[in-house]
């Protein structure tokens, strides 16, 4: 099946040039004015390594979270059929889009001290997202946990039903068909929606500063760090936590690539 | 007057070059303001907002051909860009501190001037249902604080102002300008927050705020400064001088601020 290769068209690679240049030279550009030499300085610094091990623990605990939540709803939008399921499913899927600092007000509005259910929660327990730790898994899974639900309910889809009828014929209970059969279905789907919903959630900005607030320790994630460490003139430091955050990513597309770097 | 002095001399020293080099002899004066056009961007500590834009209103009402434009933020965000080339025509900050990052930068173009200054107080909800009436109340655990980032000059007055009263305040956040602080406060999210006597002048009726003692408050000294990067320099010049002349000084002093003698 080897096809001839197509003709040669100069213009075509020219502009494919440029469109390569404008993804490699912001690469080149950290990548020259990354301070090697004070690395290990900058990376024993106290501030780097909270904002590092924060950006890891909100992260996995809002991909927990989204699993947990996120493949009950892919589940039912995938199986049920009920009135105003494109609705549910156009909201559920809105944070993809939205701007996350808009995303990061409404929560404000709605789980704030002074919003909708946040207000009748704080006078009852005194207890408030805002400014904590849980805020910041909050603000990431708001964001981050779409990407779950549309990749599981797409992996729900196209799996075979029959296997899971099957399950039933021969007297399985609801919860072990779905535990011992439509689970392992998914798999491939449910950890592209994790990974997916996890790289998101670590790269989380404008939700987190606006919903949770920004300190050392307790919400400053990396992101957060670099946006500040770049304003207050800290830039080797925060040239060096992008570098950290692009190998991430990176290693997240490698974990993708079948999805995304596929060599076709 | 050292400073002044100074200009004087590099002002003459310059134009006698100009008259030298056989230049243009028509150089743009900047003694008097008619007939100033084309844009001015002005780079200033978020904390004048409110004066700056309504200096900005009279000037433009004198000069209908010039059109002022802001760039409002916390000073350190301001020294960033200005380093990072972002256009700019004068710049004013909130403490001396940022400014001199510029001056030592080289981005400036004369000697800074501090035209203004300022003092801090407590922000909190209309109502003070914490009941906060001094610096030492801060301390208590249950009651969140807001404040700016150590780099911003609200947020390192601010640690002055707690070194003073001896209490040591765990903020639950820290803001990259002081309009965050308050926005934070009028929300709710914060019981308190460390800002500027002419912030809490400008916030209207949600937020009151509790008087810091002179012992224990700070002196914000406000320079501002011409960019080396200027397009408009005539237009640079005129704004310095109305916010240094007695029009610009009464604005000032109207939005809360504290007149330089």
């Amino acid at each position: 099946m080897v096809r001839p290769p197509q003709p040669f068209n100069p213009v075509l690679v020219l502009l494919a040039g440029l469109c390569a240049l404008f993804f490699v030279l912001p690469l080149v550009g950290l990548l020259a004015r990354t301070p090697w030499a004070s690395t290990v300085g900058i990376m024993s610094d106290q501030g780097v390594q909270a904002a590092l091990r924060l950006s890891l623990v909100c992260s996995l605990a809002s991909t927990v979270l989204a699993c947990l939540l996120g493949v009950p709803l892919a589940w039912v939008l995938a199986r049920l059929r009920f009135p105003g399921k494109s609705l549910l499913r156009g909201i559920t899927t809105l944070p993809m889009v939205l701007p996350p600092v808009v995303g990061g007000v409404a929560l404000l509005l709605a789980f704030g001290r002074r919003g909708l259910i946040g207000e009748p929660i704080a006078a009852a327990t005194g207890l408030g997202l805002p400014f904590t730790t849980p805020g910041v898994i909050v603000a990431e899974a708001f964001v981050g946990m779409p990407f779950l639900v549309i990749t599981v309910e797409a992996g729900l889809r196209s799996m075979d039903v029959r296997f899971e009828d099957a399950a039933r014929t021969l007297g399985a209970r609801r919860w072990t068909v779905f535990r011992r059969i439509t689970l392992p279905l998914i798999g491939p789907s449910l950890a592209a929606g994790a990974v997916l919903a996890w790289s998101r959630a670590l790269g989380e900005f404008g939700a987190t500063i606006t919903f949770a607030g920004n300190f050392p320790g307790t919400t400053q994630t990396a992101p957060l760090a670099i946006y500040i460490d770049l304003e207050s003139g800290q830039l080797p430091s925060a040239v060096m936590l992008s570098l950290l955050m692009i190998v991430v990513s990176l290693a997240v597309l490698v974990a993708l690539r079948g999805r995304y770097l596929g060599d076709a | 007057m050292a400073t002044r002095r100074l200009s004087v001399l590099l002002s003459v020293v310059t134009g006698s070059l100009l008259v030298a080099c056989g230049g243009v002899a028509s150089s743009p004066s900047s003694s008097s303001s008619p007939g100033l056009s084309g844009n001015l961007t002005v780079l200033a500590a978020a904390s004048l907002t409110g004066a700056f834009t309504r200096i900005a209103d009279q000037l433009h009402a004198m000069n209908p051909d010039l059109d002022v434009k802001f760039s409002f933020a916390g000073s350190p965000t301001l020294v960033t860009q200005i380093q990072q080339g972002a256009p700019g025509d004068v710049f004013a900050s909130a403490d001396v501190r940022n400014m001199q990052t510029v001056v030592t930068g080289g981005f400036n173009s004369g000697m800074p001037k501090v035209f203004v200054h300022n003092k801090l107080e407590i922000a909190v909800g209309a109502g003070t249902p914490k009941h906060i009436t001094t610096v030492s109340d801060l301390a208590n655990s249950s009651i969140k604080v807001d404040e700016c980032a150590p780099a911003v000059p609200c947020g390192s007055y601010a640690t002055t102002v707690f070194g003073k009263a001896n209490v040591k305040v765990t903020p639950v956040s820290q803001e990259q300008d002081v309009k965050s602080v308050l926005s934070k406060v009028s929300l709710g999210e914060a019981d308190a927050g460390i800002v500027y006597v002419t912030d809490v002048k400008s916030a209207g009726s949600g937020v009151e705020g509790v008087q810091i003692p002179d012992d224990l408050n700070v002196t914000a000294d406000y320079p501002i400064v011409e960019l080396k990067s200027t397009q408009n320099r005539s237009a640079a010049r005129a704004f310095l001088d109305y916010v240094l002349g007695s029009r610009g000084q009464a604005v000032l002093k109207s939005f809360g601020f504290i007149t330089v003698g």
